[in-house]
């Protein structure tokens, strides 16, 4: 582009010089030619003076300015999520101990409520195997009783049975002898 | 024949400004452009510092965009020393910028359209940078002119060209920034004269005829508008270029 733009004005500026003369680019013997370029310099140093102490500082501080806000609010912004972050773990440590202790106090719950089940069952099991004992000492006795309580019916039947069989009145002690054979023998049986 | 006729360089020829004043001290009309270039850039600077708001207005931002185009321009090309350089980069960049832009308008003139103008920046590069290496390196800057990693036996002949090429930039430069905006506008100058030619000549044919000059003129406008842009551009990073070379002689 620059080279065609450039190809143009060899192949047009030299057919207008010489309609024209010459170019007044270089035209050097018009002191405008260079007192142009002095001028310039002036204009220049002052151009630069005012950019470099006022203009450029003056936005080079803003900018400045700028990323220091920015910076300032993402470090704060960094921090809150620090905090934030430390906040949640702490939250979610209790949670975590208080789970874990709520679970001991639920095990420990449960062994004291076996336990106590346990022991209430022991001495409910001593209480019954005790009642069980004293009653079949009673059946014991009772049937004892009731044993004791046979032989003086037995022995009156018998010998009245053998009074009117026989006729006579069997001796006393051998018929004592002889039922307590045949109770001895219906309990082993 | 008697009619118009195209004079396409009589745009360029300098006279003086401001009056019986400029006379009296030579103050040319291209003087003229370049304090209104300097003008438009200091006013631009008080309008966009007016407020210096945390979230930037148009002209604060504007102003914003050019220090951190030239700022970076600086920084990334010769280093964070460049800083130092960078208002008298930024000086040159914006002034180049608004005189060519400037320059655009009609019955406004293009002082980067010179050759004395344009020397006299490129110069000013070309001393500045080299002075810059002497001051940083002293008399090892001129080992600059010697590449490193070369045959000895080429060096009498790659010596002479490396200065050759040194002092070959001045010369790049100006004639880079004058031929560009001089062949602008004595392009458009010759369109619209040729339009008015057209016209005497031909008629109302030749009128109508003119609307082929007056749209390349148009398109034109927009190519002219990036040139400017681009050539001060250019400029401003071939100065960048040269102190980074006097900085780092590398």
């Amino acid at each position: 582009m620059r080279r065609i733009s450039t190809a143009l004005l060899l192949a047009l500026a030299p057919s207008a010089a010489l309609a024209e003369g010459t170019m007044p680019q270089m035209d050097f013997a018009n002191p405008l030619t260079l007192d142009q370029v002095g001028w310039m310099a002036v204009i220049l140093v002052v151009l630069y003076l005012l950019l470099s102490r006022w203009g450029l500082p003056e936005i080079g501080k803003v900018l400045e300015h700028r990323a220091g806000v920015i910076a300032k609010d993402l470090a704060a912004a960094r921090a809150a999520k620090l905090e934030a972050d430390q906040a949640v773990s702490q939250l979610n440590a209790t949670i975590a101990q208080a789970r874990s202790s709520a679970q001991a106090e639920v095990a420990k719950a449960v062994a004291e409520a076996k336990a106590d089940a346990a022991a209430k069952a022991a001495v409910l099991a001593s209480q019954l195997e005790a009642k069980l004992a004293e009653s079949e000492a009673r059946i014991d006795a009772a049937r004892a009783a009731a044993l004791a309580a046979i032989k003086p019916v037995a022995a009156e039947a018998a010998s009245s049975i053998l009074l009117k069989l026989t006729g006579s009145q069997p001796a006393e002690d051998k018929l004592a002898q002889r039922l307590d054979e045949a109770l001895a023998a219906r309990k082993a049986a | 024949m008697a009619g118009p006729t195209i004079d396409a360089l009589g745009q360029f020829s300098l006279t003086t400004g401001l009056g019986n004043l400029g006379r009296a001290v030579n103050f040319t009309n291209s003087n003229e452009a370049m304090l209104g270039a300097a003008a438009v850039i200091v006013a631009v600077f008080a309008l966009g510092l007016k407020s210096k708001a945390l979230v930037p207005g148009r002209a604060q931002s504007l102003v914003e965009m050019l220090y951190e185009f030239v700022h970076n321009m600086c920084v990334d090309t010769i280093g964070e020393e460049g800083l130092r350089f960078f208002p008298l980069v930024f000086t040159i960049f914006s002034f180049i910028l608004l005189g060519n832009l400037l320059g655009l308008f009609p019955y406004f003139f293009a002082f980067t359209s010179h050759i004395a103008v344009t020397l006299a920046l490129a110069l000013f590069v070309f001393v500045f940078s080299t002075g810059v290496g002497f001051y940083t390196h002293g008399f090892k800057f001129l080992k600059f002119f010697v590449p490193s990693g070369v045959p000895t036996w080429l060096l009498p002949l790659l010596v002479p060209i490396e200065i050759i090429s040194y002092l070959s930039r001045p010369v790049s430069l100006s004639v880079r920034l004058f031929a560009n905006m001089t062949a602008g506008h004595v392009m458009w100058e010759v369109f619209a004269g040729f339009m008015l030619l057209l016209t005497a000549s031909l008629g109302v044919v030749g009128a109508f005829a003119s609307v082929v000059p007056l749209s390349l003129n148009v398109a034109l406008a927009a190519l002219e508008l990036l040139v400017a842009g681009l050539q001060a551009y250019v400029f401003a990073i071939l100065t960048c270029l040269y102190l980074h070379d006097a900085v780092h002689m590398h």
